[in-house]
């Protein structure tokens, strides 16, 4: 019985990592995409949009 | 818990977003709008403009002269067939894209800089989230500087894209190398691996034109570097620290 409760336990945390885990992947590629429309793409439209902000946080820019 | 870290880096994006424009206002814009007016005299300057032509050839460009090199980019995208050379009117058309463009940086680092403090430490709190962003600004602002310092419009520069690529190396090499140093609770070779880890990107070098070139005063080239980086260091720092206090009141809630 108490291994069961020790078993569960430890599938309970697991999946409470794995949660944190997908959770935090999801944000990284989020992020990444929003700091890279914003710092580092080329069409026009998003350079002059952003000019400002791109030399104030040093992105290199042309 | 996706719902909760994305409330949590929304909120502290904007609170340093917001920060950032308005350090933006006071202390980069200035100093952007005056080296613009320097890059426009000098498009009257033959002499200069042949300078820059010739600069081109061998693939050095003039920093925000959109003309200057049209010639050089490939096929426009869709963006650029729909939009043209549309660019915000200066004034409060620009200081508005402006802010919009700080607050979604902000978000988009704040999501990142959650990830990773949720990946690698088990308490959150304001603290701890200013130390995180402290070695945000690290990686994102003072290692890059190193090899290419914040520009101003108008300094000549190397191709755009391998700049980026440099840049974009030295961020990874940096947040890995601090992540084995700091993070990790492995042995001295993991660690010295770290170090050597954010060496490498300036062993390697920046990209860098053949020929510096610029049309403003090298003073106020200067005096932008040191407010670029003073305006990042605050932004980390206060996207850290709200990270860190607004997960840790969200716990509290929790219980």
């Amino acid at each position: 019985m108490e291994q069961v409760t020790a078993i569960s336990a430890v599938s309970v945390k697991g999946r409470a990592r794995a949660d944190v885990l997908k959770a935090a992947m999801l944000a990284l590629v989020f992020g990444f995409g929003l700091v890279y429309a914003t710092g580092f793409a080329h069409p026009n439209v998003l350079h002059n949009a952003a000019h400002d902000s791109r030399h104030a946080l040093g992105f290199p820019c042309h | 818990m996706i719902n909760r870290l994305f409330g949590v880096a929304l909120g502290a994006g904007l609170i340093a977003g917001l920060t950032l424009s308005v350090l933006q206002a006071f202390f980069t814009v200035p100093i952007i709008l005056e080296a613009e007016t320097y890059e426009t005299a000098s498009a009257l300057t033959p002499g200069l403009q042949h300078a820059i032509a010739h600069a081109n050839d061998v693939g050095i460009w003039l920093a925000s002269s959109g003309e200057a090199h049209a010639a050089h980019e490939a096929a426009p995208g869709f963006l650029d067939r729909v939009f043209g050379e549309w660019a915000p009117e200066d004034g409060l058309e620009r200081t508005f894209y402006t802010t919009v463009s700080s607050l979604v940086v902000g978000f988009g680092f704040a999501l990142m800089a959650l990830a990773a403090m949720l990946l690698g430490t088990k308490r959150i709190d304001a603290s701890v989230g200013l130390a995180w962003g402290i070695a945000g600004f690290a990686a994102f602002s003072l290692a890059p500087s190193l090899g290419l310092p914040p520009e101003i419009p108008g300094s000549a520069a190397a191709d755009l894209a391998g700049r980026q690529t440099w840049w974009w190396s030295t961020v990874i090499a940096t947040a890995g190398g601090l992540w084995l140093l700091l993070a990790s609770r492995r042995g001295p070779a993991l660690k010295a691996a770290g170090v050597a880890l954010i060496l490498v990107p300036h062993v390697v070098g920046a990209p860098h034109p053949e020929a510096f070139e610029a049309t403003a005063p090298a003073e106020l080239a200067g005096h932008f570097a040191a407010a670029s980086l003073v305006c990042s260091a605050v932004f980390w720092a206060v996207l850290g620290s709200s990270l860190g206090w607004l997960w840790s009141r969200g716990k509290e809630e929790d219980a």
